[in-house]
């Protein structure tokens, strides 16, 4: 039977993370294809209910990334983000998700590295959890197959 | 219907060596409203672009999703092939299959499949994309200048210079700053006051520069190219328009002992008063606090002798307001005084003093007329100590910057001393020799092989009197941090470079951001080291930082350019990607229930209160507004919003939340 | 609330009459105190030259036991005691994971959960607010009011007074009618344990406090630290022949000078136990 795929949305700023992302490109570090990124002009852009829909299309991890704290393009974006994080995580952990499926991190536009990283755990760490099949049933995604081998 | 054009661009063979482009535009051919669906070698070349502008015009397409490289890299240049072929370039995005796909996998089929995610994602996107238009915000071409030291009339006269007007303010009587106190300037030991007094004096000549001294920011609205400020004129007691200059009522002034501010101090003034003899403007003010008419009710000697029958008693402080397109923030710094070092003495004993009192000290125009003598006696110093960072680089008095500008004038001051007291013992106590800089190190170098300064590398823990001697007690780290005690007649603070008193409610005031230390905080420490974070509103010399003379003209003239710049248009375009409140409804059943969340999370003070009145005048609601000119678009108020009622172009909730939907629905 | 006292080695030997002076005073203002019971030397100045651990477990065991003893404040009157202890919960509240072995070496529990006074801090916040009004006989001298080393250093950690130029027992002596002076020398080093060791040292190093504060005039040196007091006291001898002078300047515990000007008898305050005589 195949390894387990996981399907990561990664929510990012603009300015750092995205930009990071492209650095990773153009330095041609390899990293899992499981990734798929979303771009926001800022973290303070990132409604948390974005999370939750990601969660609901069958998503099984999630990455948020943005500038560093003092680093933002906006001046405080970040903050924001930040505190909303812990607000959320409080709510994930009392409504019963698993908070260990989404990380949270900053990456700056020079860690390029950092970010090929930052999937690759990711990737590692939620195919590690399996499919977030818990959340697809709840939200009437087909489990897939594989899954239950 | 949506009819999108999806365009992949193989970038030569940076994507193609990874991703099956013919597969990916064959997917994507069949998604529903792909109108068009191609793939090219080079689609940022010209027949790549043609290929755009052609399937827009010949298939009437509605979107256009790009699939290449970063849109950090392209975005505009595709955009505009748009625009130019009739499409509104906010219908065209970029899918990232470069940096994001190909560059980071391996060859294979996940690869070419989640290429063919990535333009899916963008495909949805650009189905509920919508027409934006670029912003217009008219600019009113009236720079102000807050400041008039060195860096604010440098400022002024460069934006004056380039035609545009300009208002000048000055919270003292005279512009000048620090710079018009000091004696001579490194590292050319040129004389400050010389190089000056001609500036100041173009400035209150120029056609185009209108200069308020005695004048102080009272209020500001509005934003770039259009804010509305309030000066307030304080009352000088005098009618400039009269007031020939003559300077009789400084003398017949009775109320002599006032220390002067000019001389640190070290000299009195009159109550009535001009700063000092190369003033500008060279008209006296009454200082109300001062005046024994303002402050017991009788004097007037000064209006009896005034021929020019120039003093009013009466006169009131003046609010006017103005527009003004920029504003350039030069309001310069301080130095810490007072009881800040009660281990060094300052304060305690009158020959210890602050670098600006031994600048007007070693001033031709000082108390002194340029001698060094010891405030306390007169005597001339056979030995003296100068303490450099007292204060600076200290985390235990608050202040673990560097204050930059001491290192040199420390130099400075030691070679005046040995230049003007020959035979006299000098010693600089210092951390680090921090001379970078043009001419500064040689500058430095001097001071200790030609003129003899000692120089001392340790700090000093102590300055106290004994037997009519300041015991300076310190260590010398290059002998192993051996104690030296230095018998001194006078002894040089120094003092760290702080910002200004009331800086912080001046930037509170702008909505500028400032640092802990209350210095006012640059747009980005290396790209945008004059602009500040609301737009508009610049900055020039030490009210940023520490700052020397030849630093200060230089960010002075680039604010200039800054302000030049702004002004050479009629009207500000920029981005729409901005924030709105409701485009859809009429304000009146806005959702918006003005809990005004949005206006706590925006960085840039944005966020205005509308109020929507029925045809009686009657208040009905009040709703958040989105100032277009003021907004930057980070769309931190769209996720506060509680009620979903603001939204931000390029980024809104249909956009996103489709991109979302679209990513894991193969 | 009872105050919890540390008294120390030196408070029991060498400095018995500052003992006497703080709890006299202590009793005068009406303050429960209670003595750590079975406390330990803190380790001062040995332990934290030798062994960081041992450093750090004497004084902990102090406070431990404090907290067993149900306190919440102790008063610590010898400046080094106070100086280790304070640091002591600094580290440990810091560092859990030292907490830990801390207390596994001295199979005691440590919370932190007693705050650590000085002499000054403890007279500020239990004596000054009514000194004014006991004050019967007020000491009217010029004093030099002499802090050491310990008193206010390390500043991040004590946060006490100010650094280089503390005032808080300026300003209490100024309360009990006594004129504190300007002067240099208030938290230079007098030597303290080269007492023995290097005696010579200390006459230079004390001689420097004493001349100061006999060159500006005072009448009485007023410390808070038991060493400082037997240094300037007891060193009197080679502080004179570093100084080439007599000097009669007598050195009082702050304590005992609050102590006589609220009119307590000069021998509970154990006025005659200092070798400068006592004359003011």
């Amino acid at each position: 039977m195949a390894e387990f795929e996981p399907k990561i949305v990664a929510f990012v700023c603009n300015w750092c993370t995205y930009a990071g992302a492209d650095l990773t490109g153009t330095s041609r570090i390899k990293y899992a294809s499981n990734v798929r990124i979303v771009r926001f002009p800022c973290t303070g852009r990132i409604d948390y209910m974005l999370l939750l829909k990601a969660f609901d299309e069958g998503a099984d991890g999630i990455i948020v990334s943005g500038c560093h704290p003092n680093d933002c393009h906006y001046t405080s974006g970040n903050f924001h983000a930040r505190r909303r994080w812990m607000a959320f995580r409080s709510l994930c952990d009392f409504i019963g998700i698993d908070t260990r499926r989404i990380k949270f991190s900053w990456v700056s536009a020079a860690e390029g590295a950092k970010w090929a990283d930052i999937v690759n755990t990711t990737v590692a760490s939620v195919r590690e959890l399996g499919p977030y099949d818990e959340y697809k049933k709840v939200a009437k995604k087909p489990v897939k197959e594989e899954s239950h081998g | 219907m949506a009819k999108i054009g999806v365009f992949i661009c193989h970038c030569g063979e940076n994507i193609s060596a990874t991703v099956d482009c013919a597969k990916v535009a064959e997917v994507v051919g069949k998604y529903d409203g792909v109108a068009i669906s191609l793939d090219y070698k080079y689609m940022c070349s010209d027949p790549g672009q043609n290929l755009i502008k052609k399937a827009i015009v010949e298939k009437g397409l509605t979107g256009v999703v790009v699939a290449s490289c970063s849109p950090r890299m392209h975005e505009p240049t595709f955009r505009k092939a748009c625009a130019e072929a009739g499409l509104n370039p906010y219908m065209c995005e970029m899918a990232n299959l470069r940096e994001h796909c190909s560059w980071v996998h391996e060859k294979g089929e996940a690869t070419t499949q989640k290429a063919i995610d990535l333009v899916r994602t963008i495909v949805e996107k650009v189905k509920h994309n919508q027409s934006l238009d670029a912003i217009k915000v008219p600019v009113t071409k009236t720079a102000l200048v807050i400041g008039g030291g060195i860096a604010g009339i440098q400022a002024s006269l460069d934006i004056a210079n380039s035609g545009h007007k300009v208002i000048l303010i000055e919270k003292d009587p005279s512009i000048g700053g620090h710079m018009s106190q000091l004696s001579e300037t490194f590292p050319t030991l040129d004389c400050s006051q010389c190089i000056l007094t001609p500036r100041m004096v173009e400035v209150a000549q120029h056609p185009n520069i209108t200069l308020y001294t005695y004048a102080e920011l009272e209020s500001i609205d509005g934003f770039i190219g259009n804010f509305k400020v309030k000066i307030r004129k304080k009352a000088k007691s005098i009618d400039e328009k009269i007031c020939t200059g003559c300077g009789l009522c400084t003398t017949k002034c009775p109320n002599k002992k006032n220390p002067s501010e000019f001389n640190e101090g070290l000299g009195n003034r009159t109550a009535i008063y001009v700063p000092f003899p190369q003033a500008v403007p060279n008209k006296p003010v009454i200082d109300k606090a001062l005046c024994t008419y303002y402050t017991k009710g009788k004097c007037k000697i000064c209006e009896k002798f005034c021929p020019a029958h120039a003093i009013r008693f009466d006169q009131e402080d003046e609010i006017i307001e103005v527009p003004v397109g920029a504003i350039v923030l030069a309001t310069g710094f301080a130095v810490k005084k007072t009881d800040f070092f009660p281990e060094y003495g300052y304060g305690r004993h009158p020959d210890i003093i602050t670098g600006l009192q031994f600048e007007r000290l070693a001033s031709a125009s000082g108390p002194t007329l340029g001698e060094i003598r010891r405030p306390s006696d007169g005597k001339i110093p056979e030995t003296i100590v100068f303490v450099a960072c007292a204060g600076s680089r200290d985390e235990a008095k608050g202040i673990p910057y560097c204050s930059k500008i001491c290192c040199m004038y420390t130099a400075k001051h030691a070679m005046l001393y040995q230049h003007k007291v020959h035979g006299g013992k000098s010693y600089v106590f210092y951390m680090d020799i921090r001379a970078g800089g043009k001419m500064y190190d040689e500058f430095v170098r001097r001071a200790i092989e030609e003129d003899g300064v000692n120089y001392i590398r340790g700090r000093v823990s102590r300055v106290y009197e004994k037997n009519g001697k300041l015991i300076v007690k310190g260590a010398d780290t290059l002998l192993g941090a051996m104690p030296v005690e230095i018998e001194a007649d006078m002894v040089v603070l120094a003092t760290a470079g702080v910002a200004n008193e009331g800086a912080e409610e001046l930037a509170q005031k702008l909505h500028v951001s400032y640092d802990p230390y209350h210095f006012f905080a640059e747009a980005h420490p290396k790209l945008k080291p004059v602009e500040t974070n609301t737009a508009g509103i610049f900055l020039a010399g030490a009210c940023q930082a520490p700052r020397d003379i030849p630093e200060s003209v230089a960010m002075a003239s680039g604010a200039a350019a800054k302000v030049a710049g702004l002004f050479s248009q009629d009207e500000l375009t920029r981005e729409p990607l901005i924030a709105v409140v409701n485009r859809q409804a009429p304000p009146v059943f806005s959702s918006c229930v003005g809990c005004f969340l949005c206006m706590s999370a925006c960085p840039y003070h944005a966020i205005e209160k509308e109020e929507i009145k029925n045809r009686q005048g009657e208040v009905l609601k009040t709703v958040a507004k989105v100032n277009p000119g003021l907004c930057q678009g980070c769309g931190t108020c769209v996720a506060f919003c509680r009620t979903k009622s603001i939204d931000i172009q390029g980024y809104t909730h249909e956009e996103v939340y489709s991109e979302v939907m679209a990513l894991l629905n193969d | 609330m009872t105050l919890g006292f540390y008294p120390g080695c030196s408070l029991k030997g060498s400095s018995r009459e500052y003992a006497e002076s703080v709890l006299a005073v202590v009793k005068a203002f009406n303050i429960q105190i209670q003595e750590i019971d079975d406390w330990n030397c803190c380790g001062a100045t040995a332990a934290h030259s030798l062994n960081k651990e041992l450093s750090l477990a004497l004084p902990a065991r102090v406070l431990s036991l404090a907290e067993k003893q149900g306190l919440k404040e102790i008063v610590v009157p010898c400046a080094a005691c106070y100086a280790r202890l304070s640091m002591t919960q600094h580290e440990l509240l810091k560092n859990p994971e030292l907490k830990t072995r801390i207390a596994e070496i001295n199979n005691l529990e440590y919370n932190g959960t007693v705050s650590i006074l000085n002499v000054i801090q403890m007279l500020d916040r239990y004596v000054t607010p009514n000194l004014e009004s006991r004050v019967v006989k007020p000491f009217g001298h010029k004093v030099a009011c002499y802090y050491g080393c310990y008193l206010v250093r390390p500043h991040e950690i004590l946060n006490f007074d100010r650094v280089e130029e503390p005032l808080s027992m300026d300003t209490l002596m100024a309360k009990t009618g006594a004129t504190p002076i300007d002067w240099a020398f208030k938290t230079e080093c007098c030597g303290a344990s080269l007492s023995i060791s290097r005696t010579s040292s200390v006459g230079r190093l004390s001689g420097k406090i004493v001349g100061d504060a006999s060159d500006r005039g005072a009448e009485a040196i007023i410390v808070a630290c038991p060493m400082c007091q037997s240094n300037l006291d007891m060193r009197r001898k080679e502080i004179n022949s570093y100084l080439g002078k007599r000097i009669d300047i007598p050195v009082l515990y702050i304590t005992q000078a609050i102590g006589l000007a609220i009119g307590l008898d000069r021998k509970a305050l154990g006025l005659q136990r200092h070798f400068v005589k006592v004359k003011v």
